[in-house]
This record gives structure tokens, C-alpha cells and sequence, in this order.
């Protein structure tokens, strides 16, 4: 590719930046509030529950109280089961969902086979699934892995099928016209016409398999942060529970943001389609 | 390119597209539709939008299949699509995510040839269609004029007996618009590679064509053909001449009566 043609990124210094200090300003604000509410207010129920420093003591304590923090060995093996469980949904979903949902989109056969099954099972929660997957599967692995797959594989299956549907019909047309045979079209129509969608997909199945992942673990699991912060809740270890929430939310963020990042290395002509307007 | 082959002859072409629903009428497009288009002959078929230009241009590719009727190019059946024929689409149909050679190198690349040898003949016709510069760019990087003719390009890398060029000037400016029919014109007149323009402009049919077949409206059929005798190699000073504007308002009058016969 010619250098002219690569958008030229500059990187700003995010702290001149207007956004960051309004997206601090909520962080804040919300911490603030958390604090008052705890600390300040008459409602019991706020009360009960362990104000912001609380937790961030505990969570950054070499000598924690109720045993978890950045210093302990057991907060990061719960850490590593999570993210094994959700990247092995994750990438049985990509391997399963993004085929089918090619073969949905381009072959009308298939959609008339699969599409009306998938719209029914679609809408299933992921919680309502963990009686039917600890009973099918023989261990506690599969059955979490199973429940946190199958949002992911929907949401992938669904995002690739709509790609495929909103490639023009003239992209076809030509590919016909000029000789194009289904291996090429396959492979220079479908994807990369569906690329973008597929992108969109992954970023919503690893959110997908995050918040499915939580639900499994809590039910079915001896490891993981679902796990952790039942566990607490059980225990009433409080801070700890936050502690696994707000992992939770960093190890998912991260996760997605690194979909994205991939995404948008992959996706060039997209980038310069945007970077030079049209 | 192109000079004794590309010829198209349809007899009696009817088709109609299935209503929505089952109780819905089939809704007839063409009907009884013939023509001929010879070889060697910048064809023009002209029609109000609507009347089923692009139905035409699909039979002709071969996308589609008529419910009636014989179409045969060359004497030979149309099966199917083919890299014979091809269409230059209304809409541009280059690939976003390849840049401008790739799409021109996958007509023959889908054929078998090897990309290596492929590239020689792609780049001298782009080149030609001066957008040598422009080989690496992805086509939004283009303006709406290169990309028509990196289309062009793309069409011709595969030596086609005829091309068919479903409005392909549509949504250009006024300027550019004008610039690509120089182009084709140039481009026909240097090859005589058969074509079948379709255009609802009346401007762009007499400028540019050998015979223009106007069509009613839908369900249609050619109902007047028009020689247009004007000199070749033609220039845009053609339009200010005496025979211009008389041919003008011979396909004028064609036009309002094809409307006519449809409200009957």
C-alpha cells in the first residue's frame, strides 16, 4: 500500500482532551455519591454495603481482610479461569456462529432451515439454560463454557447474517458477470462485505460472554469472578464483592477493546474510506 | 475488440415479477419486447425510468431468464451470466475493500489467470483511462468519474464481445457527466465494441448513439427505432446542428406516444 494513502493518526495528549475530563467528572461524581449514600444517609440499606474507600483499601492491601486483593494469588487464578472460560466461548462462537451466519445470509436453503430455530432459541436468557447445561454436560468447565457460548454465538451468528443480507446485490451481479466462482465469491464478496458487521458482532459477544460468564459461575463453579463474588456474598465478605464487580467490568472492557483494536487494523479500506470522506 | 461479434436478437420477451403476496397479480415488465441489436453498433435503448430498462439489461447479462421469448446472442441461447457480456452496473459495483487494480485484476484472476500475468493488460487500460496513479486507491478515494471508469476498466480487462451499460452515467454531475460520454465515445470509436446503452436521457441517446430503441412504458416493448445518422467521430458541437434537433423531436414524439399506448 502507498504511504498516501494510510490516514496519518496524531496522538493527542488525552488530558487537553475536553472528553476525558468529562468522562472523570461522572467516574467521580458517582463515586461521590456512593460515598454519601454509605456514609451520610439514614437508609440502612445503603448502610450495609462498603463505601468506595473501603474497597479500594482492601483491594490494594498487601494484608487483605477477607483474603482477595491485587497481592493475593487466588484473586488472579480467578481472574485466569474467567478469561479462559469467556475466550474459549468467545472463540467457539466466532467458529460456529460466523459460518452459519454466512451460510444464513447467502444460501436461502439455509435460512429456511435454520432461521426460524434460531429466532425461537434467541431470546432464551443465559440463566435460563444452567439447569439444561449442568445436565447435559458431565463437569462444572463445559457446562459454564456452554451457557457463556451461547449469547455469543447468537449475537455472532445474528451480526454476520445481517452483513451478509446488506452487501449490495450488484457485488454479486458482478462477481457473476466476470467469472466469479462460489469460492470467490465466498472469500472476495462475503466476507469482506460482511467484515464490518462481523466486527460489530465480536465486540458484542465478548460483552455477551462477559456478563453470560458471571451468571454460570455464580451457579455452577469453584473458580472465576461470578464465582468470587457470590462467594463473598455468602461469606459477607462486602468489599470483596465490589472487588469482583469492578474486575469484572476492567477484564470485559479490556477485552473489548482489544476486539475493537484488532477490528480496526483489519478493516483499512474501511478506515480510509472514512479518513478521506468520500 | 469487438467487431463482427456481440450481436443481440430478442423475440417476443415477456417477463413479470411475482406480486407480494399470493393474491397479488405477477406485475408485467416487458411484454412482447423484440429487438435487434447488431454488432459492431452502439445501441441506445431509451425509456422513462420505470419501464423496466434494467429488466432488459438483466436478460441481457443473463441474471435473469425471460417467462417468454428468445434471446440469442451471437445465435447462441443466453444461459447465464458470462464474461462475454457485461454489465457496468448504475450504482458503482466495484469492491470497496479492493483497491482499483485488484478489481480490475478479478475478472481474470476468477478465470484462472495468474495475477502476475493478469497485470500488464490491467494496467495499460488503466492507464488509459488515466488512472495510473490511482491503481493502489481504494475506490472511495476516487471521485464519481474515475471510479465509472475504473468500472469500465474492470469490464474490459476481460475482452468482452459486448458491454451493456445500464445508465452507468447516472448520478454524475453535469460536468463529469458530459466528460464520460465523451469517453465512451471515444472508447467506442476507436474499437466498435458492440454496446447497448440504456439511458432515460434523451441528450446522452442522440449524442451518443448508432440507433436509438425507444420503449413504452411498462409492460414495455420497443416501440420506435430512430437511426441517428449524425457523422462519427462526433463532438459536443453535434447537438447545436440542424439534423440534431430534428431527430430530437422525431424520439420526442416517439416517447409521448409510448406514453399514450400505455394509458389506452
Amino acid at each position: 500500500m502507498a504511504d498516501a494513502t494510510t490516514p496519518t493518526i496524531t496522538r493527542r495528549n488525552p488530558f487537553a482532551n475536553e472528553g476525558f475530563w468529562l468522562a472523570m467528572l461522572g467516574l467521580g461524581s458517582f463515586l461521590l455519591l456512593w460515598y454519601a449514600a454509605v456514609k451520610w444517609t439514614p437508609i440502612q440499606a445503603f448502610n450495609r454495603l462498603p463505601d468506595p474507600l473501603t474497597v479500594v483499601r482492601e483491594w490494594l492491601s498487601p494484608t487483605p481482610s477477607y483474603g482477595i486483593s491485587i497481592f493475593t494469588a487466588d484473586y488472579y487464578v480467578h481472574i485466569l479461569y474467567s478469561t479462559y472460560r469467556a475466550l474459549a466461548a468467545f472463540t467457539l462462537a466466532i467458529l460456529l456462529g460466523v459460518p452459519l451466519g454466512i451460510f444464513m445470509g447467502w444460501k436461502r436453503s439455509v435460512h429456511q432451515y435454520a432461521y426460524s430455530l434460531f429466532s425461537l432459541l434467541r431470546p432464551v436468557p443465559p440463566l435460563a439454560w444452567v439447569p439444561i447445561a449442568i445436565l447435559l454436560f458431565p463437569g462444572v468447565e463445559p457446562a459454564v463454557i456452554f451457557v457463556t457460548f451461547l449469547v455469543a454465538f447468537f449475537a455472532m451468528t445474528m451480526n454476520t447474517y445481517v452483513g451478509v443480507k446488506a452487501i449490495p446485490e450488484d457485488y454479486f451481479r458482478a462477481s457473476a458477470c466476470l467469472g466469479g466462482t462460489n469460492t470467490d465469491i465466498l472469500w472476495d464478496v462475503i466476507i469482506p462485505g460482511a467484515m464490518p458487521s462481523i466486527f460489530t458482532g465480536l465486540q458484542i459477544a465478548m460483552g455477551a460472554a462477559w456478563f453470560s460468564l458471571a451468571a454460570g459461575e455464580m451457579i455452577a463453579a469453584q473458580y472465576g469472578l461470578g464465582f468470587l463474588i457470590w462467594e463473598s456474598y455468602n461469606l459477607i465478605q462486602y468489599p470483596t464483592i465490589i472487588i469482583g464487580m469492578a474486575t469484572l467490568g476492567l477484564v470485559g472492557y479490556l477485552s473489548s477493546a482489544a476486539v475493537r483494536m484488532v477490528g480496526n487494523r483489519l478493516m483499512a479500506w474501511r478506515e480510509q474510506r472514512l479518513g478521506t470522506g468520500g | 475488440m469487438g467487431d463482427t461479434t456481440g450481436e443481440f436478437v430478442g423475440t417476443g420477451l415477456y417477463k413479470s415479477y411475482a406480486g407480494a403476496g399470493a393474491d397479488t397479480p405477477a406485475a408485467p415488465v416487458l411484454a412482447d419486447c423484440s429487438f435487434h441489436f447488431e454488432a459492431g453498433k452502439l445501441n441506445v435503448v431509451m425509456g422513462t425510468s420505470g419501464c423496466g430498462k434494467s429488466t432488459l439489461a438483466y436478460l441481457l447479462a443473463g441474471y435473469q431468464t425471460p417467462d417468454r421469448g428468445t434471446l440469442l446472442i451471437d445465435g447462441e441461447p443466453v444461459t447465464g451470466a458470462g464474461s462475454d457480456r457485461l454489465l457496468v452496473f448504475q450504482e458503482t459495483a466495484l469492491w470497496p475493500w479492493m483497491t482499483v487494480e485488484e478489481n480490475v485484476l478479478f475478472g481474470p484472476v476468477s478465470r484462472g489467470q495468474s495475477r502476475q500475468s493478469a497485470r500488464p493488460k490491467a494496467n495499460a487500460l488503466l492507464d488509459r483511462f488515466g488512472l495510473a496513479d490511482f491503481k493502489d486507491k481504494y475506490p472511495s478515494q476516487l471521485s464519481g468519474g474515475m471510479m465509472r471508469r475504473a468500472e469500465l476498466a474492470q469490464a474490459l480487462v476481460n475482452n468482452p464481445k459486448v458491454m451493456i451499460l445500464d445508465e452507468p452515467f447516472r448520478g454524475l454531475d453535469v460536468m463529469t457527466r458530459e466528460l464520460m460520454q465523451e469517453y465512451y465515445l471515444k472508447l467506442f470509436e476507436d474499437t466498435r465494441l458492440s454496446t447497448v446503452f440504456i439511458t432515460a436521457e434523451l441528450e446522452e441517446a442522440l449524442f451518443l448513439a448508432d440507433r436509438i430503441y425507444i420503449m413504452s412504458d411498462a409492460p414495455s416493448r420497443i416501440v420506435k427505432i430512430i437511426d441517428v445518422d449524425l457523422p462519427r467521430p462526433r463532438e459536443i458541437s453535434c447537438t447545436a446542428t440542424r439534423r440534431y434537433a430534428e431527430l430530437e423531436q422525431e424520439a420526442l414524439t416517439a416517447l409521448y406516444e409510448g406514453r399514450e399506448l400505455e394509458a389506452l
